[in-house]
Formats: structure tokens, sequence, C-alpha cells
């Protein structure tokens, strides 16, 4: 049974005899790949562009999860620090949650990267190759007959089609990729939409107004006490600034 | 003779190598089987290390045909059983859009 190696052998070869068997003579065959050549190499070109735009993609919204995460990390801080134990746990499980989808973005991110370097890498050899695909056509055109001519570009053009079908499913595995990732992106802007996510960035979630109404009723607290003190009120003084009220009192 | 990794490049590589580079594409093809990704990807790097480390780089220019052609060692379980069952796996070439 051929293995895998065998496999991918004889199916990029028959891909190409087939391409080979459409002409019929050497300058059918040059013309011929030679199309093929620019056609794959724009294919490329239009699959990194792609890949490209994918990465400014997840790269925003990376961004905009790590603030979420930041912010998320400050609030249960703040949390603490006013005793709302309660508060800062939710805070904290927003965050581990945010920080799951945070690390599914960078491995993507990566394998995108990966996919991307080798598809910059594969136009590159693509593009040397056809280079010297069009220097030796020149050559076997001068140097011999039409039928060893035919056996010679039939050559060289089987090594380029290698070529062309590797640049080829490195385009393929890219758009793969980057398909995935767009779907997970999409995933991701739909439940921040809906709220099932919600998008902590944009200010005023319910752990901010809560600790919001904890600093202003505290401070209402403090400036109440303070204008108590200020106007030496009597009568019913609160029991916080009890002592100092009855002192005012005393020289009246 | 000649081996592509595909997504790397071409080496000359002598030809007693053959046998390892069977040898070791059994073993991804065993690895296939049972469904094993980890094995499968092991399997494929250990090929194109082979044809690295006994090989001769084939300069961009170079416009020889390959005897062997071993798959991309980052290759999925369903990438391999597409490979292995269609030939939906190696794109067709873009072809004119009359």
């Amino acid at each position: 049974m051929p293995g895998l190696m065998g496999r991918a052998t004889t199916i990029i070869k028959a891909k190409f005899s087939k391409l080979l068997d459409r002409a019929e003579n050497p300058n059918e065959t040059l013309d011929y790949s030679y199309e093929e050549q620019l056609r794959q190499l724009q294919n490329v070109k239009r699959g990194i562009a792609d890949v490209t735009t994918a990465k400014k993609r997840l790269e925003l919204q990376y961004t905009s999860m790590q603030q979420q995460v930041d912010k998320l990390d400050g609030q249960a801080k703040q949390a603490l620090q006013a005793n709302r134990e309660d508060l800062a746990r939710e805070a904290l499980a927003r965050k581990a949650a945010v920080q799951a989808q945070l690390d599914g973005i960078m491995q993507q991110g990566q394998q995108l990267e990966a996919q991307q370097q080798k598809l910059i890498e594969g136009e590159k050899t693509l593009q040397t190759k056809v280079e010297a695909f069009r220097t030796q056509k020149e050559v076997i055109k001068a140097q011999y007959s039409a039928a060893e001519a035919q056996v010679r570009i039939g050559e060289a053009a089987t090594g380029l089609g290698e070529q062309m079908a590797d640049v080829g499913l490195a385009v393929q595995r890219a758009k793969d990729k980057t398909e995935q990732m767009q779907a997970r992106a999409n995933a991701i802007d739909e439940l921040t939409t809906s709220g099932a996510l919600e998008d902590y960035t944009s200010g005023g979630d319910d752990i901010d107004r809560q600790l919001a109404q904890i600093s202003q009723s505290a401070q209402v607290d403090d400036e109440l006490a303070k204008m108590k003190a200020e106007l030496g009120q009597g009568g019913d003084p609160p029991k916080a600034i009890e002592g100092a009220g009855s002192e005012e009192e005393a020289p009246k | 003779m000649i081996v592509r990794v595909l997504g790397e490049g071409q080496w000359r590589v002598d030809d007693s190598l053959r046998a390892r580079l069977q040898e070791l594409d059994d073993q991804v093809s065993l690895a296939l089987d049972a469904g094993d990704e980890a094995a499968l990807r092991s399997g494929l790097a250990a090929l194109a290390d082979a044809v690295r480390s006994h090989g001769e780089a084939l300069p961009a220019e170079d416009l020889s045909a390959s005897d062997a052609i071993v798959p991309p060692a980052d290759l999925s379980l369903e990438e391999a059983r597409e490979l292995m069952s269609n030939e939906g796996f190696i794109p067709d070439l873009p072809t004119p859009a009359s």
C-alpha cells in the first residue's frame, strides 16, 4: 500500500502530465505553461493579501481583549479594596473567560503567521523558477530539434509544475486557516453584540457600576460628615462624628 | 534521486536513502491508520529531516522534477485522509475564467 509520500508524488505528477498532454508542440507547451505560471503567481499574491487582512483583524481583536483582561484585573483589585469579594470573584471569572478566548486567538494567529511565511517563500521560489524557465526555453529553442525540445521542455515544465502545485497547496492551506480564524472572530463578535460576552472595554458594565456605587456612597458619607462638622450641626449628629458635634455644642 | 518536501524545497539525496524513506513513510501510514495525529506529524517531520540531513539542497532556479514528494510536517489527520482518499488535497491550477 502506498504511503502519504507515494500518494503525494502520484497525485502531483498526474496533475501535471495532464497539463502537458494538452499541449502538442513545444511552442504551445511554452505558452501554456507560461500562462499557468502567471495565473498561479496572481493566485499566490491574492492569498498573501487575504492572510494579511485576516491577521490585522486578529491583531485588533487581540488588543481589545487584552484591554478587557487588564480592566477586569483592575476591577477585581478595586473590589477587594472595597471588601467586596463577591464582585472581585465575578471580575476574575470573567477575566478567565476572556483569557481563554485570547489564548485561542493567539494560537490561531501563530498558525496563520506560519502559513503566511510559507506563502511568501513559495512565491519567491516560484518567481525564481519562472525566470529560470524563461531563460531555459530560449536555450532549448536555439539548441534542440523540435522533438528534443519537446522532451526538454516537458522536463522543465514538470519541475515548474511541482513548484506551482507546492505553492498552490500553501495558498489553499492558508485560505483554510484564514477561514477558520474568521469564523472564530465572527463568533466572538456575535457573542459580544448579543451580550453573552460583554464588551467590558466599552465602559459601564455592572461591576463598574457597583464599584462606582461603593465609592460614591463612601464619598457621600465623607462629605456629609465634613459638612456637618463645618456647620456645627446639632440635633441628631451621626454616630461617626458624635464626639465632634458635642464639643462644638459646648460653647453655645 | 530528487526529493521535494512540500512547502520547503527540493533536495538531491543518494538513491540508497530510498529504503529508509520508504520505511519512514510506512510508519506515517500506520500513524494515519491509528488516527494518531502526533505520530503522524512526528513521522512526517522525520521524513523531511532525513531528506534535509542526507541531501544537498537544490537552488531555487533548478527546474528538475522530483522522484518523490513528502507532504508538509504540519499536516492534520483530516488533511492526510483527504490526501489519501481523493485528489482534492492538492488544488488544481487556477484556470482561465472563460
